[in-house]
């Protein structure tokens, strides 16, 4: 499509839309079940599987994702017209690593241990399809409101799937939440959920729960 | 057997449609075929119905593991008495491992069983015996020792993640009690591995020997020293390990008993036990070190290698179906085993790695082979 043909389609739209019309709602809510960027699409899931042995780390990550999501889509939004779709990736590239360069900034300075255990998947959201895919999907055809929203919705969408798997693995891998041994002293930890496989099977398991519940049937 | 007839007779109309118990319906027919032969008949066309069907194969490989699972048994004892520096009679040593070992089947097959129905329960698939043989095989291939809930989870992970989410008997990937087993290997090390789980009682320590060591062979290689025993107690199998794994003997036994049945694929068996001394042998002609050194025949003997090649590695849901593709799988099988064991002894058990791999990459094999044979037939029909 090119941006004429957008813009045209803009135009055509009543100007004066309420900040959280339904349209906008779904932009939040559908990221979160029936659209979910890591249990529907399935991207971002190597992240999904590093950084969720524990909690508080898991939440660091989820914000950081979820601001970089929200305020990319933001700036590329405002941005469409005047990028040469030729050359759109390169610019997609550069804003999101600028953000998470601050972000990365961020989190040494004011929570240094959290980005230590982080290491470098702070650096590789970058590279996470999920801010890519929204880009390329809905900032680049978007107003900067809306595309804020989506931003938001997919940033919640990824955080909530993480938070489910990081708070199963640690308290099954090690028998505490948020760092307290809510399940004793003497709870034998699981190693299959530390690792990196146990999250997969997580994940996988949650996937199939969420499919069980929403009714899905294979494409043939 | 005339009463229970009449008592499955007389229940019967509770369990079919309309009846009250009509939602465990896939129950109860499991159960009336498990006691009786099945009268279905064929309704259309000529089909041939082999006598053969999947209860008599899983009651067949139940039959083979017997000698090493009663061998087993009074090994556990024999272990234990000989570090406790007591003389038990046979029978002593045999009932003591029979206490010890009983719960753990039992659980094994209590939790995997309830599992299996109550999936077939909520997908209304009849019932079979898919679980006989891995409810049996996941008890011999654990330590004597290991904690009842954890060979709960095990099963339950073994039956879900390994077999379920795949669609249940027939359409798994991997062999069940080998998803069981390497679940616990990599959940929890400290019961799965080491000097002190494979003799019973040896954690908790009381009343052991002076200088009795519970290590294994495949223990002792991981730290890079020579076999203790001789290679004809390895073959016999009286040395501390997992319950049904430590003598190749009774493996054979129960090999030979499957390979006459027609039931266990001998391929699979040779290729694996030629593949394991092939590369024995190489590594023997290298040599160097402690590990390349060790005798390309103990690796036969040591370890759960005979059980694994035998009784797992021939399982013939994950196993390669094509003629040539057994062969590259055993062969490969046998081949990885060693060299896991060689080059990585922090895992010392390598046949368990070997088949699980293996069974990831036997449909591949597979697929390579059929293709090769079309391109054969293909490139005839041209010349």
């Amino acid at each position: 499509m090119s941006a004429e043909a957008i813009s045209t389609v803009e135009k055509a739209k009543p100007a004066s839309e309420p900040l959280f019309s339904k349209k906008n709602r779904k932009l939040i809510n559908n990221p979160l079940d029936a659209d979910n960027p890591i249990t529907v699409q399935v991207l971002g899931v190597c992240s999904a599987l590093a950084v969720t042995v524990k909690l508080i780390p898991t939440l660091y990550m989820c914000i950081s994702v979820t601001l970089v999501v929200a305020l990319s889509n933001l700036l590329i939004s405002l941005m469409r017209k005047v990028i040469p779709s030729r050359i759109r990736i390169i610019v997609q590239l550069l804003v999101v690593a600028s953000l998470v360069a601050v972000v990365d900034q961020m989190l040494q300075a004011y929570a240094y241990d959290v980005s230590k255990q982080l290491s470098v998947f702070v650096g590789l959201i970058i590279t996470n399809c999920i801010v890519m895919g929204r880009l390329e999907a809905f900032a680049l055809a978007n107003k900067p409101w809306p595309s804020v929203l989506d931003g938001i919705g997919n940033g919640l969408g990824y955080s909530m799937i993480l938070i489910i798997v990081a708070f199963f693995r640690e308290l099954l891998g090690s028998g505490s939440l948020f760092g307290y041994k809510v399940l004793g002293e003497n709870y034998l930890g699981n190693g299959v959920l530390m690792s990196p496989v146990g999250a997969c099977i997580a994940l996988g398991l949650l996937i199939w729960a969420q499919r069980a519940r929403n009714g899905y049937t294979e494409e043939a | 057997m005339k009463f229970l007839r009449n008592t499955l007779d007389k229940l019967k109309p509770n369990f079919e449609k309309g009846g009250k118990l009509s939602f465990l319906h896939s129950v109860f027919d499991g159960m009336e075929t498990f006691m009786f032969v099945p009268n279905h008949t064929t309704k259309t066309g000529s089909h041939i119905r082999d006598g053969i069907d999947l209860k008599r194969t899983m009651f067949m490989v139940v039959l083979a593991l017997i000698p090493a699972t009663l061998f087993g048994m009074w090994n556990e004892g024999y272990q234990y008495h000989l570090a406790m520096g007591q003389t038990a009679s046979l029978f002593d040593n045999f009932l003591f491992g029979f206490l010890q070992s009983l719960p753990i089947i039992v659980v094994s097959y209590g939790v995997g069983l309830g599992l299996e129905f109550m999936f077939c329960q909520m997908k209304g698939h009849p019932i079979n015996e898919g679980f006989l043989v891995s409810g049996l095989l996941i008890p011999l291939c654990l330590p004597p020792d290991i904690p009842l809930w954890m060979v709960a989870i095990a099963t339950a992970f073994a039956v879900i993640v390994g077999k379920e989410i795949f669609g249940g008997t027939g359409m798994n990937v991997l062999n069940p009690a080998l998803t069981a087993r390497v679940f616990l290997y990599i959940a929890y090390p400290g019961e799965m591995s080491g000097d002190l789980v494979w003799v019973t009682g040896l954690k908790e320590g009381v009343g052991i020997v002076d200088g009795y060591s519970g290590a294994t062979t495949l223990g002792l290689l991981a730290v890079g020293k020579e076999m203790t025993i001789s290679s004809w107690d390895a073959f016999m199998g009286w040395i501390p390990g997992s319950m049904g794994e430590t003598s190749a003997l009774m493996c054979l036994i129960g090999g030979i008993f499957l390979i006459i049945t027609g039931i266990g694929s001998w391929q699979i068996m040779l290729s694996t036990v030629l593949g394991a001394l092939g590369m024995g042998m190489i590594l023997n002609a290298v040599g160097g070190n402690v590990y390349y050194d060790f005798p390309a025949v103990n690796h036969l003997l040591i370890g759960g290698f005979a059980f694994g090649a035998i009784f797992m590695a021939t399982d013939p849901v994950s196993a390669a179906q094509t003629a040539r593709g057994k062969w590259i799988y055993g062969a490969l099988i046998g081949i990885l085993t060693v060299l896991i064991r060689v080059f990585n002894p922090a895992y010392p058990e390598g046949i368990m790695f070997a088949i699980l791999l293996m069974n990831v990459f036997a449909p591949l094999v597979d697929y390579y082979v059929v293709k090769s044979n079309i391109n054969r037939r293909l490139s005839r029909v041209k010349a």
